[in-house]
Formats: C-alpha cells, sequence, structure tokens
C-alpha cells in the first residue's frame, strides 16, 4: 500500500538516506531501527514532506506523492507523531486534536479517542504545553489518528518517556491498529518497544537498510548489535 | 487638580488606549503571531486613510445624500482594500522570505518607500483632509466642565468593536484555530494536515486589513499624508513588543499601560520627556522580561 523506493535525501551535499526502498502492506506494521544519526528521523521526515527528497518515489495506495506538500500527504492517508511530540503548546489539548481534524467532516472530536486517551478528555481545556511527556505523546497520536490515516508514522514514539506509559503506548497501538485498520511505520531505538508493535523489522545504517527480518525469524543479537554504541 | 481635569485626563489616555489598540492588533497578528517583520505596515494604514479619503470623494460627488454614511463605507473598504494587498503582499513577497527576518526587514522598507513614493506622484505630495461627518462632530458635554469629542468616543467604540471580533474570530472559529496552529509550529501543522499556505496568507492579509481599519478610523484625528505611516509605525511596534509577541491579550494590555502612562506623564512633564520616560520604562521592562510583560508561560515542546 506504501510503496518506497529509490528514495535519496541530502542535507546540502551531505548524502544522508541512500537508495531506501520497502514496501507496507495494509494494515502491516515495520519498525525501523538504528542508532542515532543513522537516518531515521530523514527518511520519516521526507515521507511526510518536511523534508524534500532529491530522487526516488513514494507511492500511497496508487498515487504517486512526488512533490505533495505535507498537507496534501495527510489528505492522502498519512498521519504523523514527530520526535519530540511537537504538539501545539498554546493550544488547549481539545483544539490540538482538532488541528488534525481537517479531512474530516464531522469537526468535533470523536468519542473513541476520549474513550482510548482518557487522560486527554480529563485535561481538554487545558494548554498542550502544560501535559506531561507521556501525555503530550498520547495527544500527538490523537491528532494523527483523528484524520483516520492509513499509514500511521511515528518517530521514536518512546523517547523521553516513562517505561510504564511506554508499555500502555505499545498496547494501545497494536489495539486501534486492529480496530481502525491502519499500518504502522515507526521509528525505535527501544527493541522491546518495537518488539511488541512490529510485525517486520528493518535497521538503518548510514542511511541505508542493513538487516531485515520478521518478528519471527528475528535475530536479536543481531538487532542490539547494530544498535549498541 | 479638580474632578473635572481627571476625568478630562482619565478619558485621553483612555482614546490614546484605543487608538494604540486599534494600531497594534494589526502588527499583533503580523509581527506577534506570524513573526512577521513588516516596515510597510505603517503604509497600509496610510492606505486605509486614502481610500477612506478617495469614498469621501465618491460620495461628495456621486452620492451627497448619503455622505452620513460614508465613514462607515469607508471602513469596511479600507479593510477591503488593505487585506486584498496585503494577500498579494504575502503571495508575491513575503512568503519567499520566512525564517530570513532580516531580508523580510529590507524588503518591506523597501516597499515602505515605494508606496510613499505612489501616494506622493499619483494621490497627493501634500496631506488630504477628509472631511468629518456632522454626526461625529462637536462634543459631548457630560457636564459643564467634560466635554467628550464624538470621534474619539466613535474611535473607542471601534477598538471595542474590532478587538472583540478578532479575539472571537481566532478564538472561537475553525479558521481562527488553522491560523493559532500554523503561527506556533508552521511544519507541525502541515503534517497535522493544515494548508499552511493559505492560512498565512490569509494571516497576513488580515493583519493588514486590521491596519487599514485603523488608518481610516484615523482620518479623523490628523490629516493623511505620503509620510503618515511612518508616524503609526514606531508607537504600534513598541505596544506589541512591550505587551509580548504571541499574545493578543498583552497587546491590548500593553496598549492600555503606554496610553494612561503617554497621558499621565504628558500632563505631569513636557511631551518629549514623556516619550523618553515611556521608552526608557519600555527598555527596563524588556530587560527583565525579554519575552514581553504578558507572554503566556508554558513547557514549550
Amino acid at each position: 500500500m506504501l510503496s518506497v523506493s529509490g528514495l535519496n535525501v541530502f542535507y546540502g551535499d551531505s548524502h544522508v538516506i541512500r537508495d531506501v526502498g520497502f514496501d507496507l502492506a495494509a494494515g502491516e506494521s515495520i519498525a525501523i531501527m538504528g542508532r542515532n544519526g543513522m537516518g531515521k528521523t530523514t527518511l520519516l521526515k521526507s515521507l511526510i514532506g518536511l523534508l524534500p527528497a532529491r530522487s526516488g518515489k513514494v507511492v500511497l495506495d496508487g498515487r504517486e506523492l512526488g512533490a505533495a506538500r505535507s498537507y496534501e500527504r495527510v489528505a492522502q492517508g498519512m498521519g504523523f507523531v514527530p520526535q519530540g511530540r511537537m504538539i501545539f503548546p498554546y493550544l488547549t489539548v481539545e483544539e490540538n486534536v482538532l488541528t488534525g481534524m481537517e479531512n474530516v467532516a464531522d469537526k468535533t472530536v470523536p468519542g473513541w479517542i476520549y474513550e482510548t486517551f482518557p487522560v486527554l478528555h480529563d485535561m481538554r481545556a487545558r494548554k498542550g504545553g502544560n501535559l506531561s511527556g507521556g501525555q503530550q505523546q498520547q495527544l500527538a497520536i490523537a491528532r494523527a489518528l483523528v484524520s483516520n490515516p492509513k499509514v500511521l508514522v511515528l518517530d521514536e514514539p518512546t523517547e523521553g518517556i516513562q517505561p510504564s506509559i511506554i508499555k500502555d503506548i505499545a498496547r494501545t497501538l497494536t489495539r486501534l491498529k486492529q480496530e481502525r485498520g491502519f499500518a504502522l511505520l515507526v521509528s525505535e531505538q527501544v527493541l522491546s518497544f518495537a518488539m511488541e508493535v512490529a510485525d517486520r523489522f528493518l535497521i538503518i545504517e548510514k542511511g541505508e537498510f542493513a538487516y531485515a527480518a520478521p518478528r519471527d525469524q528475528l535475530d536479536t543479537a543481531k538487532i542490539h548489535a547494530f544498535l549498541t554504541i | 487638580m479638580n474632578f473635572d481635569l481627571m476625568a478630562m485626563q482619565a478619558f485621553t489616555g483612555l482614546s490614546l488606549f484605543t487608538i494604540l489598540t486599534l494600531m497594534a492588533l494589526g502588527l499583533a497578528i503580523v509581527f506577534g503571531l506570524m513573526g512577521v517583520i513588516n516596515m510597510a505596515h505603517g503604509e497600509l494604514m496610510a492606505m486605509g486613510a486614502y481610500t477612506t479619503y478617495f469614498t469621501a470623494m465618491f460620495f461628495a460627488k456621486f452620492l451627497p445624500g448619503l455622505f452620513g454614511i460614508y465613514f462607515l463605507v469607508g471602513i469596511v473598504l479600507a479593510f477591503c482594500v488593505t487585506f486584498a494587498f496585503g494577500w498579494a503582499l504575502e503571495r508575491g513577497l513575503i512568503r519567499f522570505l520566512y525564517k530570513r527576518p532580516l531580508d523580510t526587514m529590507l524588503a518591506t522598507w523597501g516597499l515602505s518607500l515605494i508606496l510613499q513614493q505612489l501616494f506622493r506622484q499619483f494621490i497627493n505630495a501634500k496631506e488630504v483632509e477628509v472631511p468629518t461627518v456632522s454626526w461625529l462632530q462637536g462634543a459631548w458635554a457630560v457636564t459643564e466642565g467634560i466635554a467628550l469629542p464624538l470621534s474619539r468616543i466613535f474611535i473607542i467604540a471601534l477598538a471595542v468593536v474590532t478587538a472583540a471580533t478578532v479575539y472571537l474570530f481566532l478564538y472561537r472559529t475553525r479558521w481562527g484555530l488553522r491560523i493559532r496552529a500554523v503561527t506556533q509550529n508552521r511544519p507541525m501543522a502541515g503534517a497535522a494536515g493544515i494548508n499552511t499556505e493559505r492560512v498565512d496568507a490569509f494571516t497576513f492579509a488580515l493583519g493588514c486589513g486590521l491596519a487599514g481599519i485603523a488608518g481610516s478610523s484615523f482620518t479623523m484625528l490628523a490629516s493623511t499624508g505620503p509620510t503618515t505611516g511612518q508616524a503609526y509605525i514606531v508607537d504600534t511596534f513598541i505596544v506589541v513588543v512591550f505587551g509580548g509577541v504571541e499574545s493578543l491579550l498583552g497587546t491590548i494590555a500593553s496598549a492600555f499601560m503606554i496610553g494612561q502612562m503617554q497621558s499621565w506623564f504628558e500632563y505631569t512633564m513636557s511631551g518629549s520627556m514623556a516619550r523618553a520616560s515611556i521608552l526608557l520604562l519600555v527598555i527596563v521592562v524588556l530587560y527583565f522580561r525579554p519575552n514581553g510583560l504578558f507572554a503566556s508561560k508554558v513547557r514549550r515542546a
């Protein structure tokens, strides 16, 4: 459903993503793992249109995204949860969620969002900037989900979040994925989280995929070797 | 000091407050929310004033029977003209300069010079007067010693209506939500699905339109000339910076404080000493609170 091929991304002259390609099937989930600076964030940012790709193809549901802007990609069915959450600090929690509903006819926060994230309901009138890290992460996920994406892209969702919340988020994502039928593309450094949510693993090393395996054939020793410094 | 003088003094401060509010609202959006330093903002006020002037001439010539309402039409037209100009300006120039504040300043300063010259060349090098409509002439004599000019009362009402409308628009409508999201984090707003380009153009145009309203209403207080904008722009920036960017209520509170200070200082010392004292106070405040007096405090993501 999402098909990436021959993707090259540069920062000036520095070649960061080198000829990357992969396919993500509907309802599937892929974890992209790798150390800091290997290109995880760059790859995901380029997929959502925050960084221009110099060459390569990104096809979502048969539509080539080419030079499409971020908001056009969201309209095509991508949802994005960036690294560091990036919620709008001066908007209330409810307003933050509403910003994700540009392409939805109904302009009220759907009930299932507040059922899934009760803390957001309790805090709906508070400013987003006054939430804790874990609450902000749930808010960022909610904001991406209300556009009913076909692919939910998450960039290091566990960064700076306490372990008990990480487990909650992993369970919630897995359940929502089945209920709402979206595919998941997540970049991660925490193996336990990735093991819970992903069906397939891609290791990124210096901008290229160095190792790929489905969850049941995963060589965890090898992954650890790629992740440890 | 007797009671009448006190009341007049308070009214002068109130009037100055509303004038500053009208001036600063547009810039609070363009500079405060969007972060665009538009040096031509004053010329947009002048553009609004000239629009009102032409409306007056049109009514005097073709619709003399309706001359009484020309001023209201002029305000609406001033908003429309400057809004449209602002939209074109954002699409044609400003959008290429986001994240380049110095270039924005230079380009818009150049634009302000061009506009001034155009006013001089094609409208009138001298100042033009706009006739005050009959129902705004004179003063309302509250008591024997207190007389409040009607034109100032009108400006107070206009400022209240404009500020309330802008506030409701920004905080109660879908467009307002888009504007606030985009101005807080443009890339993320795009990644959340908001058409950032349209919102940028609209926001900038709205700020320009508010400048037009301000310029239009000031035709009652002063004549309009090619350099009128220059006279307004400094005060406008001071109000916005003092109140704290990203804070609309801060801008209004700041206009109130500066307006009151100005009128009271001018009563006790000379005009230029009053200005100097206010500037000094602004500098001291910004030294201790660089984000402005009323910047809201939250954990930034």
